[in-house]
């Protein structure tokens, strides 16, 4: 699609009448779960207004989120930027300072009144009035709770935004918190990761921009797409963990053969995420391809979830995390069944689950 | 009577600052002050913590450029449990360290600062054919065609007829200190798009070491990536050959867009050298050839510069509690033993201690404290970090490749050495700094290939892997320069774990508030004395706060587990 194409101009170039768009608008709306008379808004909005207006606010975070946004390979980032998004408010790539970028924020907010995407790098300050995070005079935590009440729906980027990440760790100092702990009553799609490969995160705007609805979410929040099973299942390492092969020091002859990383910590087997499937950096590795274990960085609280080079038996699961150590240990001892090397690992997970997880074998 | 003017959100940055600038009559600017305004206390969550971790917490630091601090931090416990790395570690972490500088100040200049100096909408006024004819005589790049400059101009043409300006609203398009014609505009313009796609190619050299970027995977003791060439799995001819090729995209790029860019762009505000500041430059040092111990090997020399002295470069050592130091008379926090005295990080300690309006506020009140920042000072001199100060040294120590080059930037654009010390001569020595840092992508890669071929395949040093092995108590300091500036990381480890931890971060140093005396840090006197043409549109700021290439990632101060301070570091 040109950049200066709206829908319609789309529609029409394909032999598309408009009595046609206004079906396919208003049972767009239908599929979408919309009352019916949201089917005008979006009408005029896909006629007139080809790219759906983003307001990308920052907490406090890092800009790694921001960072891997721009390494997207597909699409593009000036494919996104302009045949996509209008990226209309963005601490990283804005022009405007000030006031000025300030007064593009209100005028999205009011000009698309329940249209636009509110995008959420970081945590909220919600300790002292919010005054560890501040911006423009304001509290974050003002600023968030002013712009999301007029958003179409908001994108919780990064681990941060998602569940918390490196500065809610305990003792969590500022009272960072999560945007779903304050924003109640907008859908939130969470992409976490620290950060979200790049292409997940290009792929959440892709998804709304070329199917008009937000991705499917799991229970977490997250979509489908993308978050669906654990890095263990889909990592090419996965055989050695089956067949009891593994690295036991970074650079032992294991570690040059790439035998499984699982005893050096790996978090592989409880998170979910693509990272053994897309890959990152256009496909180019992942931690563990390149001879790191994983360290779970797209799991809610995985900062607080032990050392990272202590094995996963060791590890005291907690809160969510619980269902996929059950799932895990599941997995692991169907996988493990009929092959010799199996017995050990099947015995250590049944001590394990028998101990509580308190053995450390 | 003096006007007052405020900046607040500073986008095109890492993180959270605020600019509060009074002007005269005449809108010269009279007094800066810079303000930190984000929190987040990494030290604080680090204590208690496996040390072999730190380097994960301190990466997420910054996200912008990452690395730097799991590169600080492997090194200060490498320092601390006196662990020695392999070759094959010391070569592929300077390559990484090279890739993230080279990326890092690519993606600064077009992304993060261009938009001072290019009018973006000015392009749409362009002619294609001079756009062509002027880019082919300043370099071979092949991306040069009319038709090249003419597809660019229509799409940007469609873009902001769409009425969605996109990253470009309110943008202060028209704007008389803009003073490129349209067609190295148009130029600017293409490049900027180039660029944001080839970052991207850079960082990959970060993944195939690293597994990921941003936040890559470091080792305590050496790197985790394995290297054998005949596997299948780890570091071998394929990955090698990937390598090298993005290291010659690399040179090509710095070298026939960055580099013609720059020197055409700076060509036409050569007359506007505001923006020195202190005059005052320090840098630690970094890419060892040997240890990082023998900092006379440092490809990037050690030292500091007082008054723009460059005949005299004086000794630094970042150990020396007499030399580095914070004070917190400006920042909002307290010193039991007074605001105003300079603690070095060993000995630091903070009470955040936020004495500020209650948000929303108009402005601060800077004769009293006013930023989450600290005020760190060397050998009680505010003191400027980052490409010039790294530049600066190394010229006035002679280095040849930095001479060569300096040399060869004047000289085009027919200005002396003076015109280094403004904010134009920063964003020029950031130039020639990337320029020599893709030239150290190549020398590592030689480096790691000579190495590999004597059959020294090691990357990892497991013998104080286990803690075990470990002193009851110890402490370490880690140092590397990141793109913005100096970094240091202090860490003290007893049983086995983090018992503080502190770090002294690049943009802490630059836009450090005023120390006890009312010294300006390296912001605040940069931006003295600059003429706004409108003091409403304050892009005469923005490029000079932008030259700094500021990284307001965190300010994180340490205090204990039961929220009782102890002791202290900024992060910025």
């Amino acid at each position: 699609m040109q950049s200066n194409q709206t829908f319609a101009d789309l529609f029409r170039a394909r032999g598309v009448s408009r009595r046609d768009f206004l079906k396919f608008c208003s049972l767009t709306s239908v599929y979408l779960g919309l009352s019916p008379s949201i089917a005008p808004a979006l009408v005029e909005a896909m006629e007139n207004k080809p790219r759906t207006p983003v307001l990308w606010i920052h907490g406090l975070e890092c800009t790694c989120c921001s960072e891997s946004f721009i390494r997207s390979s597909h699409p593009t980032i000036e494919n996104l930027l302009f045949n996509m998004i209008s990226l209309d408010y963005d601490d990283v790539l804005s022009a405007a300072a000030g006031h000025q970028l300030e007064a593009v924020r209100k005028k999205i907010m009011k000009e698309y009144k329940g249209k636009y995407i509110l995008a959420v790098e970081g945590n909220v300050s919600t300790k002292d009035d919010g005054v560890y995070c501040m911006v423009g005079g304001d509290s974050f935590l003002n600023i968030l709770k002013e712009t999301a009440a007029d958003a179409a729906a908001i994108i919780a980027w990064g681990s941060c935004a998602s569940f918390g990440c490196v500065q809610n760790a305990a003792p969590n100092p500022s009272g960072a918190a999560p945007v779903s702990d304050i924003i109640k009553d907008k859908p939130i799609v969470k992409v976490p990761g620290c950060p979200p490969i790049s292409e997940v995160m290009t792929g959440v705007i892709a998804h709304f921009h070329t199917f008009g609805t937000l991705p499917e979410l799991d229970h977490l929040g997250r979509p489908k797409a993308f978050y669906n099973t654990r890095i263990h299942d889909k990592c090419y390492r996965r055989a050695f963990f089956d067949a009891g092969m593994f690295v036991t020091s970074f650079d032992d002859e294991a570690t040059r053969k790439g035998w499984c990383l699982y005893k050096m910590g790996c978090k592989g087997p409880t998170t979910y995420n693509s990272c053994s499937k897309i890959q990152w950096n256009g496909g180019t590795s992942f931690p563990i391809g390149s001879g790191h274990p994983c360290i779970g960085c797209s799991e809610p609280n995985f900062w607080d979830k032990g050392p990272f080079y202590e094995r996963l038996a060791a590890v005291p699961f907690l809160g969510s995390d619980s269902n996929a150590d059950k799932i895990g240990i599941v997995a692991v001892g169907a996988a493990v069944a009929g092959a010799a090397a199996h017995a050990a690992v099947t015995a250590v997970k049944k001590v394990k689950s028998d101990k509580l997880g308190n053995d450390k074998a | 009577m003096a006007k007052k003017i405020v900046v607040d959100p500073i986008p095109r940055i890492e993180g959270h600052l605020r600019i509060e600038a009074t002007l005269n009559e005449s809108n010269v600017i009279e007094e800066a002050y810079s303000t930190g305004t984000m929190w987040r206390g990494i030290e604080v969550i680090l204590k208690g913590r496996d040390p072999r971790d730190a380097w994960a917490f301190t990466e997420r630091i910054c996200g912008v450029c990452t690395t730097v601090h799991a590169l600080a931090s492997v090194r200060c416990v490498e320092d601390a449990l006196g662990i020695a790395i392999p070759t094959n570690a010391r070569i592929i972490r300077n390559l990484m360290n090279a890739t993230q500088v080279t990326q890092d100040h690519l993606v600064h200049f077009y992304h993060l600062h261009a938009l001072d100096w290019v009018d973006v909408v000015s392009a749409l006024k362009a002619d294609p054919k001079q756009a062509s004819a002027i880019a082919q005589s300043i370099s071979p790049w092949s991306k040069s065609s009319v038709g090249y400059f003419k597809d660019l101009q229509q799409r940007l043409v469609g873009f902001v007829e769409s009425g969605q300006l996109g990253i470009f609203s309110n943008g202060y398009w028209g704007h008389p200190a803009y003073k490129l014609p349209a067609e190295v505009n148009l130029i600017a313009v293409a490049h900027y798009l180039e660029a944001l796609d080839f970052q991207k190619e850079i960082i990959k050299i970060h993944t195939i070491f690293g597994g990921k970027n941003p936040h890559p995977n470091y080792l305590v003791g050496g790197m985790a990536c394995a290297i054998d060439p005949n596997s299948d799995t780890a570091i071998n001819i394929e990955r090698l050959m990937m390598i090298k090729k993005i290291i010659d995209d690399t040179n090509t790029f710095i070298d026939q867009v960055y580099i013609p860019d720059l020197i055409a762009i700076a060509g036409y505000y050569k007359g506007w050298l505001y923006g020195g500041g202190l005059g005052n430059y320090l840098s630690y040092g970094d890419f060892p050839e040997t240890t990082l111990a023998d900092f006379k090997t440092l490809l990037w020399p050690r030292g500091a510069i007082l008054n723009k002295d460059l005949a005299n470069v004086i000794d630094v050592d970042p150990r020396d509690s007499a030399q580095v130091t914070e004070e917190v008379s400006h920042s909002w926090y307290t010193y039991s033993g007074g605001d105003g005295k300079g603690l070095h990080p060993w000995k630091g300690e903070t009470t955040p201690s936020y004495t500020g309006p209650k948000p929303p506020f108009e402005h601060l009140d800077t004769t009293k404290k006013y930023s989450w920042l600290k005020t760190p000072r060397w050998k009680n001199h505010p003191m400027e970090v980052g490409p010039l100060a790294r530049v600066l040294v190394a010229y006035a120590k002679g280095d040849p490749m930095i001479k060569e080059t300096v040399g060869m930037v004047l000289s085009k654009l027919e200005v002396g050495p003076e015109a280094l010390f403004s904010t134009l001569g920063r964003t020029a020595a950031r130039g020639i700094e990337c320029k020599q840092t893709a030239g150290f992508m190549t020398h590592y890669y030689d480096q790691l290939i000579a190495n590999i071929k004597t059959g020294d395949y090691r990357t990892f040093n497991s013998e104080r892997w286990d803690p075990s092995a470990w002193p009851e108590e110890c402490k370490g300091f880690g140092y590397t320069e990141a793109p913005r500036g100096s970094l240091g990381h202090w860490i003290q480890i007893k049983d086995k774990k983090i018992k503080e931890y502190q770090i002294v971060v690049p943009s802490t140093w630059n836009a450090s508030p005023r120390d006890v005396n009312g010294n300006p840090g390296a912001y605040e006197s940069a931006l003295k004395g600059t003429p706004m043409i409108n003091p409403e549109q304050p892009l005469e700021i923005l490029r000079t706060v932008h030259s700094f290439d500021p990284c307001l990632a965190c300010a994180s101060h340490l205090f204990d587990m039961n929220g009782k301070e102890i002791t202290s570091v900024t992060i910025v």
